[in-house]
């Protein structure tokens, strides 16, 4: 499996093609929203929701052989777009990799103005969660 | 007469810029519209030249500041037909109009058990003042239903109307809808049974011909900043006899006549509720964006605006997945709309990308979203400046937008 470092280079090539052009980033960043694994419809609840996002976003984690899986959705396919770029990096790691990375591949691709700010916090956000759940996974391991 | 939109839109240095390399196409005027260079043009004026407090310094520029500001009151009388000057309150915008009302004519004559009627189709502003005070003085909160286009059932208002109400605050023109609510006949069916009603003039005034008198509303409150003027000031028309009749809203300087520490007495209106040294600035800049709609004359903005929204509506109607919300018969050139299977968050964001700024969410309408069982819309709002090649843009955009989720 390719390292997160791999992954957000690839990333970050897959939007230099794209250029400098809004209208087709953000039609692109909507489709990769189809991506995203189906969320379970009985972990759309409250207490998944992530604050500090404007549109509503649920994030889930499990560990699976001391990895973790993420799942997550979103009522608004932009926001599903990033949470499956965030996913793509992030997912069926260890703890200690999430909780280290370094996620270059945003700001590389301009993604603050490209999505506006209101969202560039909702994907801080998303970002914090993640990192608490690999956290929290962390101590677990540990104890 | 037709007005030349060119010529009109060279008056609006704003207007001319790329935002993400498109042409900005700038929809988003319910929320506030753009200023002509004469409003610009007066703010550095002032401060380049008058600038000084106003109604108190005996010098020259004082003196020229004070008669600028009362100048300004002078073009709000006559742009709403008030009776008189001393009529038009300047506060800091809609909501503090309406606040004010609710905190000194509210407070004194709404008591217990009293209702105030409003409708679910208003501003938040036009809500939650009037809960604030209903909770302070046990006052009821009634509510007219709406029908599924967006406009008021007004047998249903009859029948809320009694001799507790005191109160009827009702929007004139809808933000999120675009709704023209059969004022006179709610203020006549209010006066009836002899209470007071408010109009929140914010969508209207820029539209429609305001003339209070024969509308005989008791108070009228709306924002400079939707009038093609300045943000951060705004405008409460109250009846002469009502605003004596209310206690002043803030006290300090310019609304006392005299103070000892024993007593003090209040000046006469509208000084009585304008404590404080006002937004001198604004309210001089405001009379040059109320010269430009005058010079335009509302007729001609409304028939043109009309016929912008006519030819959106028909542009739109047939792509697919596309959803109006608000079709009322009587509207304001607002288009509120969805797209089926689709966030309008996302579809703000690529309409944004295509450098078409419009409004998503829900509009500080809340109740009014739920009503309708939605979580927001998408809303282009018209003013004069805008044409129909940017209404062919925006089609472009939506149908283009809408395929993604309705192939
Ligand atoms: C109908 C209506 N009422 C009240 C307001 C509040 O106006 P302001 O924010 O200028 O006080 C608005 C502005 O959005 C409005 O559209």
């Amino acid at each position: 499996m390719s390292s997160i470092k791999d992954i957000q280079e690839e990333i970050v090539s897959e939007f230099e093609i794209l250029g400098d052009d809004k209208e087709s980033t953000i039609f692109y960043i909507m489709e990769l929203g189809g991506s995203l694994e189906e969320f379970p419809e009985n972990e759309r609840k409250e207490e998944n929701i992530i604050k500090g996002c404007q549109s509503k976003v649920w994030l889930i984690a499990d560990e699976v052989n001391g990895k973790i899986h993420y799942q997550a959705d979103s009522n608004t396919d932009i926001t599903k777009g990033l949470i499956s770029l965030l996913i793509r990096v992030l997912n069926n790691r260890r703890p200690e990799e999430i909780l280290s990375a370094d996620l270059n591949f945003i700001d590389r691709i301009g993604m603050g103005s490209i999505i506006g700010s209101q969202r560039s916090n909702g994907l801080s956000a998303m970002i914090k969660q993640m990192k608490l759940y690999a956290y929290a996974f962390q101590t677990k391991q540990n104890a | 007469m037709s007005l030349n939109i060119d010529q009109i839109r060279g008056l609006f240095p704003v207007l001319h810029q790329e935002v993400h390399g498109k042409p900005l196409i700038y929809f988003d005027n319910a929320a506030t519209t753009q200023k002509p260079q004469a409003v610009l043009d007066a703010l550095t004026n002032y401060y380049g030249n008058d600038n000084s407090n106003i109604h108190r310094g005996a010098h020259a520029l004082a003196d020229r500041a004070t008669r600028y500001y009362e100048n300004t009151r002078d073009s709000v009388r006559e742009f709403i037909h008030a009776r008189e000057s001393a009529e038009i309150i300047f506060t800091k915008g809609t909501t503090e109009s309406i606040n004010l009302v609710a905190q000194t004519f509210g407070r004194k004559f709404i008591g217990k058990n009293d209702q105030i009627i409003i409708s679910t189709m208003e501003h938040h502003s036009n809500i939650v003042p009037w809960q604030m005070l209903c909770e302070e003085k046990g006052a009821i909160l009634k509510i007219i239903p709406i029908n599924e286009a967006g406009e008021i059932l007004f047998e249903e208002f009859e029948k809320l109307l009694s001799p507790k109400t005191k109160l009827v605050s009702i929007v004139h023109a809808s933000n999120a809808l675009g709704t023209i609510n059969p004022v006179k006949k709610v203020i006549d069916a209010a006066h009836a049974v002899g209470a007071k009603v408010l109009l929140d003039g914010a969508q209207s005034t820029s539209h429609l011909e305001i003339n209070v008198q024969e509308l005989d509303c008791d108070f009228m409150a709306f924002s400079a900043h939707k009038l093609y003027g300045p943000t951060g000031l705004g405008v409460l028309y109250g009846k002469r006899e009502v605003l004596e009749s209310m206690p002043p809203f803030l006290g300090g300087g310019e609304m006392i006549k005299e103070v000892t520490f024993e007593k003090t007495t209040y000046n006469d209106i509208p000084f009585k509720f304008e404590a404080g040294t006002p937004n001198i600035a604004d309210v001089i800049a405001f009379k040059s964006a109320l010269d430009f709609i005058k010079e335009l004359g509302k007729p001609a903005i409304k028939a043109h605006e009309d016929s912008l929204l006519a030819y959106a509506n028909e542009r739109m109607k047939d792509i697919k997945g596309f959803i109006p919300v608000g079709t009322a018969s009587d509207k304001v050139s607002v288009l509120s709309f969805n797209i089926n299977g689709m966030h309008p968050f996302d579809v703000g964001q690529m309409l944004d990308a295509k450098g078409i700024a419009v409004r998503t969410g829900h509009h500080c309408t809340q109740p009014l979203m739920k009503r309708f069982g939605i979580e927001g819309t998408v809303r282009a709002s018209f003013a004069v400046y805008n044409t129909k090649s940017e209404l062919d843009k925006l089609a472009e955009g939506v149908a283009q937008i809408a395929r993604f989720k309705n192939k």
